[in-house]
């Protein structure tokens, strides 16, 4: 079997570059601490080259360190913002509900079945501003499980919660981040908005 | 009888443990007769499966994206990289 090629450093950011910056946009939604934490990953991977084993991709030796890196900083912003008590309170989204727990203005119609959303540049311009608008502890929650497809006992270990409180945030989370999409894209693409 | 503010929540919670079996049945029997909470789940499913494939196409490397670094940082890293 032949080891992969440990390419040279100074072709890094011209080859991995873009993925690795891509890879903490998703998760961090900040163009410079993404950028930051790039430049940190190849910092690393520099010092500590003997790290590689060259048993899996150079690519994938180079995201398994932005990951931890990642990982640090959801750690850190979870320690600096613990839970507040409001966060974990009612509905986040009260006026949909009336005082029995009806829906007072049900979810609107979105419409055939748009399956190829996750193309559309704008639609993920959106998603980012939608969960930024969440906050911070909540919007981690929810990358975490979504995007990383972690398991939810994970998740309690980093933010720090009980596991009720989890499916708390997460709840939340969902319910809010499903109606500013709705608001500020489905609405406007079935022709509800105005 | 379960609200559909109840609802929303354990559709939610089914997103990440599953639910009790009792549980799961009044969920299921109401949503077989409330419209908005039917419509609820679906479109939950729908940003779960978008956010998933948007994750998945970004993290295949070499797949042509828009979100790229600029040229300012990627000169910055260069640079700290060969100072290092």
């Amino acid at each position: 079997m032949s080891t992969p090629a440990k390419s040279d450093p100074s072709e890094w950011v011209k080859r991995y570059g873009d993925y690795l910056f891509r890879y903490a946009m998703l998760r961090l939604r900040d163009r410079s601490m993404a950028e930051d934490l790039v430049q940190e990953t190849f910092l690393a991977a520099l010092k500590d080259r003997g790290s590689f084993s060259g048993t899996s991709a150079e690519s994938t030796w180079l995201v398994g360190i932005l990951k931890h890196k990642i990982a640090d900083h959801f750690r850190r912003q979870a320690r600096e913002a613990p839970l507040a008590d409001a966060d974990l309170g009612d509905s986040p989204d009260p006026s949909s509900f009336d005082r029995s727990g009806h829906w007072a203005s049900g979810p609107n119609d979105w419409g055939g079945n748009p399956a190829d959303l996750y193309r559309e540049r704008e639609f993920l311009d959106q998603l980012a501003k939608c969960l930024s608008g969440l906050p911070p502890n909540h919007a981690y929650a929810f990358t975490l499980r979504e995007i990383e497809g972690a398991e939810t006992g994970e998740i309690c270990k980093v933010l720090n919660v009980t596991e009720t409180n989890l499916w708390v945030i997460l709840h939340r989370s969902r319910m809010q981040l499903r109606r500013c999409l709705e608001t500020n894209w489905f609405d406007k693409n079935t022709g509800k908005g105005s | 009888m379960l609200s559909c503010k109840d609802v929303t929540q354990l559709l939610s919670e089914s997103m990440d443990h599953s639910l009790p079996f009792g549980k799961r049945i009044r969920v299921r029997l109401h949503l077989l007769m409330c419209k908005f909470c039917a419509r609820y789940e679906r479109q939950l499913l729908l940003i779960r499966d978008t956010v998933r494939r948007i994750a998945a196409a970004a993290d295949t490397p070499g797949e042509p994206s828009v979100m790229t670094l600029s040229e300012e940082a990627k000169e910055r890293i260069r640079k700290s990289l060969r100072n290092l």
